[in-house]
């Protein structure tokens, strides 16, 4: 299916749940998405026959600056040998978003790590823990306004 | 008496482990296999929650190792600065690291390198997958307990870095695939070194399953261990040969083909269960054998056909793409590696997104380790192989 | 042989000092703790291999620091594996030396500027003795490290306690 295809199937399925959209002039097209429906469409997108989404390939975290964060979904499909690509914009004060582990077992944890290094939190995963940063670090280090603390348990951190 | 001590006993009793979801029963014990031992392949902390020798559970704490790659590459002043960061990410495996980047930037850029550059990467790339899996095979027998193939194996390797150091003067973490073109050009005896040790190398493989393959010992330690099937490792994003080893015809090279390897003839070798269940260590394990025989296939075959040209002429003075975003993903050893980098107009990334393949694979223990006993852990962990510095970045 | 070979004239006698005894016994036996990190572990595996061969060094590895004379700190020091070398370095028995392998554990490498995860070197929490550069140092340059190391060892004396 060609990206035009797949946007026309989730807006006649999901109404005002798709933001947007950009499919020409990219290297990657790509469907806005609102934060709270992504599990949804991230479940169609995998059962519906046309499109059988099986593969998340990626899912990054993205500090926009500005106090604008955002995830994106790199999604692929063996068997129909297509990609997509999703994008839910988020916001510093509301940094809330659908978790999609439970249709791609993968995404457990990518959203750990997007939680871990943006401070997104993903709703209705079943273990959002930090994952590469110490239990017990403040901050989350990927933002573009993240301040490297001085000390860290007794050692200096910058050089 | 003793009513009030197992009273007290479960009050101090967390309420839930995390990560495991619920309390301790009372037969269980948490065992930490910690980050330094001799067979966790790096710095990796395995939580084993055990009854007795069975495992009820593994909960892996990474990121002892994290470096952190992307807030580096966001901060270099130029695109060509990342490349020596993406060779230490897996350090086995560095020149796959850095085509990958290469392809995405050169993407980006909208630039086409000569003919010579992608032969020689394709070489590159296959000699790097040899020396890659010699490691993961090596390191697997002296996990399972056979320290003899880990000898043969580095001896061997010692060829393959010898032909690297000729060409680019190091030995390990290179910074010889540059977006646009390649560090320096090969040496002029580099084909026939190339064709020597393809002819050394290609007996060794058979030397190699004499010793380990197919020995008693290592069949009844890993076939009908650690058993993957393929629908639950497409879904949780399995890649490279542990997904070959479930018996998925899955290989980037020629699915979703990049660089020139559609001008060769090679097969893709998939796991079929000859020693147990499709889909278990020894699968796995074999899958890597084989694929070192293919890429001798590949080598031999590119090298015959390097045209001539100046490896340097594409190499751009200023990188500075338009604002856009790119998504590459190659194969590397360990499986698909993938780069997402957002460019923003200006002379360094706004963000470069790394999707290693160890990461999601390592995501697969414990679903593929319940029920097992603790030296199949060992087993298990080491056919996945992983790279610490590519989980952690 | 080596140290010894011009000792044996008369029969099989030897005379030396306690110093020199004890020294020479703990640089010819250096077991080493086997603890790599990241890359440089590599290149240590390398070095223990047949190409290099530490063995005729008499270094072999051994997984657990109890019986562990050197650890090879070879790798990048993050800070949350900084609390583990620390308890790791406390659990070797004395005489016990440390090794600084890599541009990464000696000053914290590539990753000085904008790593705020990694410990810039390995000293700031345990007592290194040599220093070994490279990114990663050559298997050669790891046994030139070792056999500085086999040096300051011969230098020691029962008299002056090592500072700790």
């Amino acid at each position: 299916m060609i990206p035009q295809e797949i946007h026309d199937a989730l807006v006649s399925h999901f109404g005002n749940a798709i933001l947007d959209a950009k499919l020409e002039g990219v290297f990657d097209p790509f469907i806005k998405v609102a934060p709270d429906r992504i599990k949804d469409v991230a479940q169609f997108l995998r059962d519906n026959e046309a499109t059988a989404f099986n593969v998340l390939m990626c899912l990054s975290g993205v500090d926009h600056t500005g106090g604008k964060l955002g995830v994106v979904y790199h999604l692929h499909s063996m068997r129909r040998n297509h990609k997509i690509v999703l994008k839910v914009d988020l916001t510093v004060e509301q940094p809330h978003c659908h978790s999609v582990e439970s249709v791609w077992k993968t995404a457990n944890w990518h959203e750990r790590e997007a939680y871990d290094m943006y401070g997104i939190i993903f709703d209705g995963h079943p273990d959002l823990r930090r994952i590469l940063m110490p239990y017990d670090w403040e901050g989350h280090p990927l933002r573009k306004d993240f301040q490297v603390p001085e000390y860290y348990n007794g050692m200096k951190v910058p050089y | 008496m003793e009513e009030t001590l197992t009273q007290t006993a479960a009050a101090e009793r967390p309420a839930t482990i995390p990560g495991l979801g619920r309390p301790l029963k009372e037969h269980e014990m948490v065992i930490s296999m910690g980050p330094q031992h001799p067979s966790t392949h790096g710095v990796l902390r395995l939580e084993l929650v055990v009854d007795g020798e069975v495992v009820i559970d593994v909960i892996p704490h990474i990121g002892y190792l994290h470096r952190c790659f992307e807030k580096h590459a966001e901060n270099m002043t130029n695109y060509q600065q990342v490349i020596p960061y993406c060779d230490r990410m897996d350090y086995v495996a560095a020149m796959n690291n850095d085509l990958g980047y290469a392809i995405a930037c050169e993407k980006l850029l909208k630039i086409k390198v000569p003919e010579r550059v992608e032969y020689i990467r394709v070489i590159m790339a296959e000699l790097q997958r040899i020396a890659s899996h010699l490691i993961a095979v090596g390191t697997y027998g002296m996990d399972i307990g056979a320290f003899t193939p880990f000898l043969y194996c580095f001896r061997d390797r010692e060829r393959i870095l010898d032909i690297f150091e000729q060409t680019c003067g190091a030995r390990l973490l290179y910074n010889y695939i540059w977006i646009g073109g390649l560090s320096h050009d090969v040496p002029e005896n580099f084909a026939e070194k190339v064709r020597d040790f393809c002819a050394y190398f290609r007996p060794n493989i058979n030397e190699l399953n004499d010793l380990l393959s197919y020995n008693k010992i290592f069949i009844k330690r890993t076939a009908n261990v650690g058993v993957l099937p393929p629908e639950v490792a497409i879904n949780c994003g399995a890649s490279g040969p542990v997904l070959r080893g479930s018996g998925v015809k899955w290989d980037l090279r020629k699915n979703d083909p990049y660089s020139v390897y559609d001008r060769f003839e090679w097969e893709i070798p998939v796991g079929t269960g000859t020693m147990g269940a499709v889909g278990d260590c020894w699968d796995r394990y074999m899958v890597r054998v084989h694929e070192m025989e293919q890429s001798v296939n590949i080598i031999e075959q590119a090298v015959e056909k390097i045209p001539p040209g100046d490896v340097q002429s594409a190499i751009p003075k200023r990188i500075r793409p338009e604002t856009s975003e790119v998504y590459v993903r190659t194969e590397t050893p360990k499986g698909e590696l993938g780069y997402y980098i957002i460019a923003d107009g200006s002379a360094s990334p706004f963000r470069v997104k790394v999707r290693p393949p160890c990461f999601v694979n390592l995501s697969l223990l414990p679903t593929i380790s319940r029920g097992a006993m603790i030296a199949d852990v060992v087993a298990v962990l080491g056919s996945i192989d992983i790279v610490l510095g590519e989980v952690d970045r | 042989m080596g140290l010894l070979d011009q000792k044996f004239e008369n029969s099989n006698v030897i005379i030396t000092s306690m110093d020199n005894l004890l020294n020479w016994a703990r640089l010819s036996s250096l077991w080493g703790m086997q603890f790599g990190l990241a890359c440089c572990a590599i290149e240590m595996m390398a070095t223990g291999a047949s190409h290099y061969d530490f063995d005729r060094f008499g270094v072999f590895f051994r997984g657990t620091p109890r019986q562990s004379d050197v650890m090879i700190v070879a790798g990048t020091v993050t800070l949350k594996m900084a609390s583990r070398i620390k308890t790791l370095y406390d659990q070797m028995s004395e005489p016990r030396y440390v090794i600084s392998m890599g541009s990464c554990s000696n000053c914290g490498g590539p990753y000085w500027e904008h790593g705020y995860h990694v410990l810039k070197g390995v000293d700031r929490i345990i007592p290194v003795d040599v220093y070994v550069p490279g990114c990663p140092p050559r298997p050669e340059a790891l046994m030139e490290g070792l056999m500085k190391l086999q040096e300051k060892i011969r230098s020691e004396s029962l008299a002056k306690k090592k500072t700790a």
